[in-house]
């Protein structure tokens, strides 16, 4: 199993926002994980990635190993990769130095060669096409002054060049129209196979017909409470979440700091 | 080589006054000079001698204890310590090695680590006491300016003890296009030192010319450098300047960059502070011809013990002048960084343009900032902005770089990096930004990661 998670709990001070999720995830498999503002998709997200904000219990195994023993750089090494709701803007710090350093990084930690900057720029001319990103993204600073859905296509061309085991991608779709929205699920489907796993968060079903999951799974007040095929979306989009009634409603309380 | 007595004092005894100071180090300067300069260094002597060094009570000194400093026995430097001094040590302090560059050792000059290179018609670029010693013409005001209210002891113990610095005279509609380069070295072998070079620039009317003031110091026992650099823009001059303040950090380091501008000038100045135990990077600007324009930025980076202060003055004295001020401080371990902004618009300053902005990051949690941005608003008809801000690393970002495998040291140093990169980014001349940003890059890396040295 590529991700066992087990009666994982996360809280910020007394703010409980995951209250024991239960999730596994096989490789080769695509997981969907929809839900409602608040349930704690974002949270689930930063704490399998490594965010440091939260006090965690419970178990997460990735490959079998301890994740939550891990440094949030150790897991990207380990294979790792969240592509964020919110990608942080950074200014100063170039795209294409810093995209070299996070892959020379990685690839250092994996015992590979470090590929120097005609190497690099190589792979990244050619996972730009995947995402139709200009060159001219590479001498801007990370993320500053990209737009929502350039800032999106950055996040999913980060994947392709660091070429994770585990993918979890937190409302990429969200504020995409659908050329980019296109552009994105390529990219996506792009580095899909049977040593991948992805795990995708999102509000809408539109996004799952272009990655289309194995498994959809609805999260709300910090757990997981319905899993099901793919057709479970399409139930979703069609009678909203009003049918997982009072768990939802009651724990929306809970959603502060659920986006850090 | 002067005559030298070890002077230790027991650390019980007070600071001495300004008065014992000046009868330990003893005015009469080497050379010959002109009537009015013994006389502007005498009526300087007994400006300072009737005061006291600053303390914290000073306004303008409020976060900068002098104890450290008036507790060392310095000396007045000998000559000739500029064969002590090895070439290649200058050449790694050069920015471009074919330059025009004077170098001062102790605030003496050092004519055979120096190179005067063929200058346009006009230029005059030479020390000061080769000019003393012809009459000095025309100088006088510069050593004679009536002390105003914003000088303090040390720019008066620089006029009485300043033997020698840089002359650098422009003449009208003359351009010099490559920078000239000033280096001030402390060199202290057996006893302290004190350095007052006093430098003049002078920029006639639309003349334009690039220098820079590199301060460094060989380690050993403490050097206090005291400098004072003048600055005279006339009509429509324009005048880049800029500073490496890389003393070690046995050095005190007080300097005063002294501004006038005429009327349409253009003067900017950007400035990193890197070394001492303790630095005073003074500026004074005064904006006297109408429709001027003044930038001042400043980098300060101190860690360790050091200490950075910026007072930074800005007078607005003629009608629709410009200035900006964006000064950022890096401050780790036990630090302390201070920016004392201050503007002034005077009456009848209409239409003038100011703003000055201070940043600053804190690396550890003993590091310490004093921000204090301050308008004084004489006039009506102005726009005026300031604002300062202190704070750490964005956590969220560290969490994007780490998440993406950079590892946590490297993450810090690059996100340090990133914070400087737009002063950086602000000097035009490339072999200049290229040594700066190796200089700031190689303070912010951190061992072991394979990071340092290549954080651009």
């Amino acid at each position: 199993m590529m991700l066992q998670i087990e009666n994982l709990h996360a809280k910020i001070g007394d703010n409980e926002i995951l209250r024991g999720v239960n999730l596994e995830v096989a490789a080769g498999e695509v997981h969907a994980i929809m839900g409602p503002n608040g349930s704690g998709k974002s949270t689930l997200a930063n704490v399998v990635a490594g965010h440091e904000a939260y006090d965690i219990t419970g178990t997460v195994l990735f490959e079998g190993e301890n994740l939550l023993a891990l440094s949030p750089e150790d897991r990207a090494v380990a294979g790792v990769f969240l592509a964020f709701q919110h990608p942080v803007e950074i200014p100063g710090v170039g795209n294409l130095y810093f995209l070299r350093t996070a892959l020379n990084s990685v690839r250092r930690r994996r015992g590979l060669a470090e590929l120097d900057v005609m190497e690099f720029l190589a792979l990244a001319q050619e996972r730009m096409k995947l995402v139709e990103m200009d060159r001219s993204f590479m001498n801007r600073s990370v993320n500053e002054g990209f737009s929502g859905g350039e800032k999106k296509r950055n996040e999913i061309l980060q994947m392709t060049i660091l070429e994770p085991k585990l993918a979890i991608l937190d409302e990429t779709d969200s504020g995409l129209d659908i050329d980019a929205l296109q552009i994105v699920a390529g990219g996506v489907n792009a580095l899909r196979g049977p040593d991948r796993a992805m795990v995708v968060i999102t509000h809408h079903q539109r996004l799952l017909d272009y990655i289309v999951p194995d498994r959809v799974h609805v999260m709300a007040g910090g757990r997981i409470v319905r899993s099901g095929e793919k057709d479970l979306a399409l139930e979703l989009e069609e009678h909203g979440y009003a049918d997982l009634g009072q768990e939802v409603t009651s724990d929306r309380s809970a959603s502060v700091g659920a986006t850090p | 080589m002067t005559t030298v007595t070890s002077t230790a004092r027991a650390a019980a005894t007070p600071a001495p006054t300004v008065a014992e100071l000046l009868s330990h180090l003893g005015v009469a300067p080497r050379g010959p000079g002109p009537a009015w300069l013994t006389q502007a260094r005498q009526a300087s002597v007994e400006w300072a001698t009737a005061r006291r060094f600053p303390t914290r009570k000073d306004e303008d000194w409020k976060y900068t204890r002098l104890g450290a400093l008036l507790d060392v026995p310095f000396e007045r430097a000998g000559a000739g310590a500029g064969r002590r001094v090895s070439p290649d040590t200058i050449d790694a302090l050069s920015i471009d090695a074919t330059s025009t560059r004077l170098v001062f050792v102790n605030g003496l000059f050092a004519p055979e680590l120096s190179l005067l290179t063929e200058l346009p018609e006009g230029v005059t670029v030479t020390n000061l006491a080769s000019v003393l010693a012809e009459g000095g013409a025309g100088l006088e005001p510069f050593f004679s300016r009536p002390f105003g209210e914003y000088d303090h002891a040390f720019t008066a113990l620089n006029i009485a003890l300043a033997e020698d610095g840089a002359f650098i005279q422009v003449a009208a509609d003359t351009l010099v296009s490559a920078p000239i380069e000033l280096v001030f070295l402390s060199d202290a072998q057996g006893f302290p030192i004190i350095a007052s070079p006093r430098s003049l620039i002078r920029a006639g009317p639309r003349s334009r010319v690039t220098v820079v003031e590199t301060y460094a110091g060989t380690t050993g026992d403490p050097t206090c450098t005291n400098a004072v650099t003048q600055v005279l823009l006339d009509e429509g001059a324009q005048v880049e300047h800029y500073k490496i303040q890389d003393e070690p950090e046995s050095a005190f380091h007080l300097a005063l960059l002294d501004v006038r501008q005429g009327p349409d000038s253009r003067f900017s100045s950007g400035s990193v502070a890197l070394g001492s135990k303790i630095a005073r990077n003074e500026v004074h600007v005064r904006l006297e011809g109408e429709g001027a324009k003044v930038r001042i930025d400043g980098l300060y980076l101190p860690g360790g013990d050091q200490h950075h202060d910026n007072p930074i003055l800005i007078e607005h004295a003629a009608p629709r002048c410009t200035s900006r001020q964006l000064y950022k401080g890096i401050v780790d371990e036990r630090g302390h960084g201070v920016f004392n902004g201050r503007i002034i618009v005077w009456p009848g300053a209409s239409g003038t343009d100011a703003s000055q902005t201070n940043k600053n990051l804190l690396l550890s949690d003993h590091a310490e900032v004093d921000t204090r941005p301050r308008l004084e608003i004489l006039t009506d008809d102005v726009k005026c902005t300031h604002g300062a801000a202190v704070g750490a690393l964005d956590e969220e970002a560290l969490f994007y770089l780490r998440s993406r495998g950079v590892p946590h040291e490297a993450a810090r140093a690059l996100l340090t990096y990133a914070f400087a990169r737009e002063m950086l980014d602000l000097i035009p001349s490339e072999s200049l930004r290229t040594h700066v940003e190796t200089l700031v890059a190689s303070r912010l890396s951190t061992d072991g990661d394979g990071t340092g040295g290549t954080l651009r």
